[in-house]
């Protein structure tokens, strides 16, 4: 009955949090590229790039709605669902979560004034500059939010006592030894996805509609985007391992299905596990492991076999961790691809089959994001707070998560969906195209004004 | 020297004060919207409502979350009882409140009016306040208890006890009344009368409830918890401020003149009565379970609380100044010319 319980608890949050990071990424990821276009529109003097920045701006507000409900939900999550871990774990931790609060009403003022005031200001830069406290503001918050999750991963500035955490130094919390390597991964993912999902829907009308000025651009600039941040993503993702390689072998040997300590260890990519926990039909590269985890291709990699039969990660997580990976290294061929068919004149960049891998990336860098996510939410496990806290005990005794689960599916689908209809009608009825007519007549208007 | 859990709860009040008087006005609003669409006086209502609520809704929102997350920072142990104790209610507010947010947005970014939109975002604008007014009533205590390690809500007394009904209605009408009496303010600087007349009249029509529910919730208290009703009672010169303002406030409303000013005296109004009721409460946050002391948490986390809270202040300040010269102050923006 306890473990049904706990069982929902994860449940309950694994869905919130699965659902609020498709927000939460598009949150952090999209003002950056906002503010790409509208500083390119400026310098350029080119309206297609104000426009872009307007239309994302548009579509963001909707998303951002959603994001604040759900985080709001997840907020109130941590304490309903999980009282005991934030009776124990708030005295530590307070500080990044009320940060967050900061940093995120600090990114909703300024995007209400960004929203509203297009055309208050006489010189254009003075608008852009209300992008930065956005962008500030909302990787702010992914890094608070990011570092509460380090704390969970790596819990330090504290002393244990008799069940209760003191000597507490809430910095040295904030700045566990997961932190840095896991809000780099985070944000550098988080901008990846934002400039997936527009370089995505622009090659969707491309392929739907054909090839118009504005949409060439906005691919192009978005794919420029997407190579430097799956570089970037890929460098944070190798941080990530050697991170966990030191402080969290359990964790990496999960992943990687190393069961036992030794030097000059294989990667093993994918495959399964038969009756006697061998690992069968698996690709094996030779002193990978050691190679990815150390940078030394004789080094010693810990195994599962040094850490006791409960104390273990889910074994699945393996898949989790390879999918993540693989779809990582998928999305950086795409954007080299795409940049290589740019330079190489025989080859047309908007080729069918390109176009269609780039739409793609879009739900696959998401799908990234959640993999990610849940191996780092899964790995952890059994503990809520590793070594200290395990996650029966942190959840609330109360049976009617259960119930309130199927409540919280039900209010996810209906705004899902209500959001997926609002932006549907939001774009269609007005395309760029027309847009563009508007903007130009509005301009001969004005000069003829004032001529 | 005072000590930081006193400057903590202090804050956190003020913030829970903030958190009353912007989200009145927001989920107000939200009512007479759609009050007003039923009656077919939308036309007067709703350009004025949207023009205000558009830039801040999201500042409203985050008001609150500021207020529960400080409040468990500050004092994890709140986060243990209430946390264990609201698990139904405590998510049913937070669907409520998911379901206003993003229909709001939905309604005003994304499509043209629709009258379910409406419906959902007036009919949450009075559930909300309502559903949050009982952990007020809860701190009270005898409806959350500890048992054998485990803390449970007792839902047969909360549900059948008249002090939780009278500060439910007390919400609800109170969000009415600062709605309508801020709403005069903005359309009268606005300088539309049509919108003006509307809302003195729905202000006016909401002030007399206000103060019966706030007497009858009073009367209530002093049978439920002796404690908290007599400490009230010797601050009873702040209760004295809270009606004189209140009387202030109805007669600039009637005599329709200094809008701004009736709106300020509805401010100092709950101003008064919200600290004596938090002050009277002093030293519980849950009675008898949680006291400001024995829940506070680590002396260094409380000094770094306090600390991030005035670096966080500097930073808002400043740009709150900016939103309200912006949406609020500036007569142009007010009027719809920009």
């Amino acid at each position: 009955m306890v473990v049904d319980t706990v069982l929902w608890s994860r449940w309950l949050t694994g869905l919130t949090l699965a659902f609020h990071v498709i927000f939460a990424t598009v949150g952090v990821g999209v003002p950056l590229m906002i503010a790409i276009a509208e500083f390119v529109g400026i310098r350029k003097k080119d309206s297609h790039y104000i426009l872009m920045a307007k239309r994302w701006t548009r579509g963001f507000v909707i998303s951002v709605a959603v994001g604040v409900v759900t985080g709001t939900a997840i907020a109130l999550q941590l304490a309903l669902v999980w009282p005991n871990f934030m009776q124990l774990a708030g005295n530590v931790i307070a500080l990044p979560l009320f940060m967050e609060v900061f940093a995120f009403f600090f990114e909703a003022i300024f995007l209400g004034i960004y929203l509203y005031t297009w055309d208050r200001f006489r010189n254009p830069y003075v608008h852009w500059l209300l992008t930065l406290p956005i962008v500030a503001g909302a990787s702010m918050s992914a890094f608070f939010i990011t570092s509460v999750n380090g704390f969970m991963n790596q819990p330090d500035g504290f002393v244990m006592e008799a069940g209760h955490f003191t000597a507490v130094d809430p910095l040295q919390a904030m700045f566990n030894a997961a932190t840095p390597s896991k809000v780099f991964h985070v944000l550098s993912s988080a901008y990846l996805t934002g400039a997936a999902l527009l370089a995505g829907i622009a090659a969707y009308i491309i392929l739907r509609k054909g090839a118009s000025a504005y949409y060439k651009k906005a691919l192009k600039l978005m794919m420029g985007v997407v190579l430097v941040f799956s570089l970037l993503t890929t460098i944070a993702g190798d941080m990530s391992a050697k991170f966990l390689a030191e402080h969290q072998p359990e964790k990496l040997a999960a992943a990687e299905w190393h069961f036992e300590t030794e030097r000059g260890a294989d990667l093993i990519l994918l495959g399964w596990l038969n009756a006697e926990q061998k690992v069968m039909g698996a690709l094996h590269i030779p002193k990978a492991l050691s190679f990815l985890a150390f940078g030394d291709f004789n080094a010693e990699v810990k195994g599962l076999e040094e850490f006791p039969l409960d104390e273990r990660p889910p074994l699945l997580v393996h898949y989790l961790f390879d999918m993540m990976a693989g779809i990582g290294f998928v999305m950086l061929g795409v954007a080299f691809l795409y940049f290589l068919f740019v330079m190489w004149k025989k080859r047309n960049e908007l080729n069918k089959w390109l176009l269609r891998a780039i739409v793609l990336s879009a739900p696959l860098a998401f799908l990234g994001v959640e993999l990610g996510w849940f191996y780092a939410e899964v790995g952890r496990q059994p503990w809520i707070i590793r070594g200290y806290m395990r996650v029966e005990e942190a959840a609330t005794s109360s049976p009617n998560v259960r119930i309130l689960f199927f409540l919280f599916l039900l209010l996810y689908i209906v705004l899902g969906v209500m959001c997926i209809f609002v932006l549907r009608r939001l774009f269609r009825n007005k395309p760029a195209e027309a847009e563009l007519e508007e903007l130009s007549k509005e301009k001969q208007i004005h000069s003829m004004e004032k001529g | 020297m005072i000590s930081y859990e006193l400057i903590g709860i202090s804050v956190l009040w003020l913030f829970l004060y903030g958190y009353l008087i912007v989200a009145s006005i927001d989920y107000g609003a939200g009512f007479f919207a759609f009050y007003a669409r039923l009656t077919k006086q939308d036309h007067l209502l709703n350009r004025l409502i949207s023009r205000y609520l558009s830039p801040v809704w999201e500042i409203t929102n985050v008001f609150f979350v500021f207020f529960f997350v400080g409040i468990v920072g500050f004092f994890p142990d709140t986060a243990y009882y209430y946390g264990s104790a609201l698990l139904v209610p405590g998510s049913i507010a937070v669907i409520l409140l998911a379901i206003r947010g993003s229909f709001y947005a939905f309604e005003s970014y994304g499509s043209k009016e629709n009258i379910v939109y409406l419906f959902l975002y007036g009919a949450t604008g009075l559930l909300i306040p309502a559903s949050l007014s009982v952990a007020l009533t809860l701190s009270e205590g005898g409806f959350i208890v500890e048992e054998g390690g485990a803390v449970s809500l007792e839902y047969l007394s909360l549900m059948t006890s008249p002090l939780s009904w009278s500060i439910v209605a007390l919400a609800i009408v109170s969000v009415l009344f600062i709605s309508g009496s801020f709403l005069s303010y903005y359309a009268s600087r606005a300088d539309d009368q049509p919108a003006l007349k509307l809302m003195r009249t729905y202000a006016l029509f909401w002030s007399m409830p206000t103060i019966i529910a706030a007497l009858t919730a009073f009367i209530y208290l002093s049978q439920h918890n002796e404690r908290h009703f007599q400490n009230m009672m010797d601050l009873w010169w702040l209760l004295a401020l809270s009606v004189g303002f209140f009387m202030i406030s109805v007669w600039l409303l009637y005599s329709g003149r200094r809008y701004g000013l009736a709106f300020i005296c509805v401010m100092l109004q709950f101003f008064c009565a919200f600290f004596a009721y938090g002050i009277g409460q002093y030293p519980y946050i849950l009675d008898p379970y949680i006291t400001i002391q024995s829940g506070a948490t680590h002396e260094s986390m409380g000094v770094a609380l306090v600390i991030a809270f005035i670096g966080g202040l500097c930073l808002l300040i400043p740009s709150l100044i900016l939103v309200f010269r912006l949406f609020l102050f500036d007569a142009d923006y007010v009027k719809g010319k920009k």
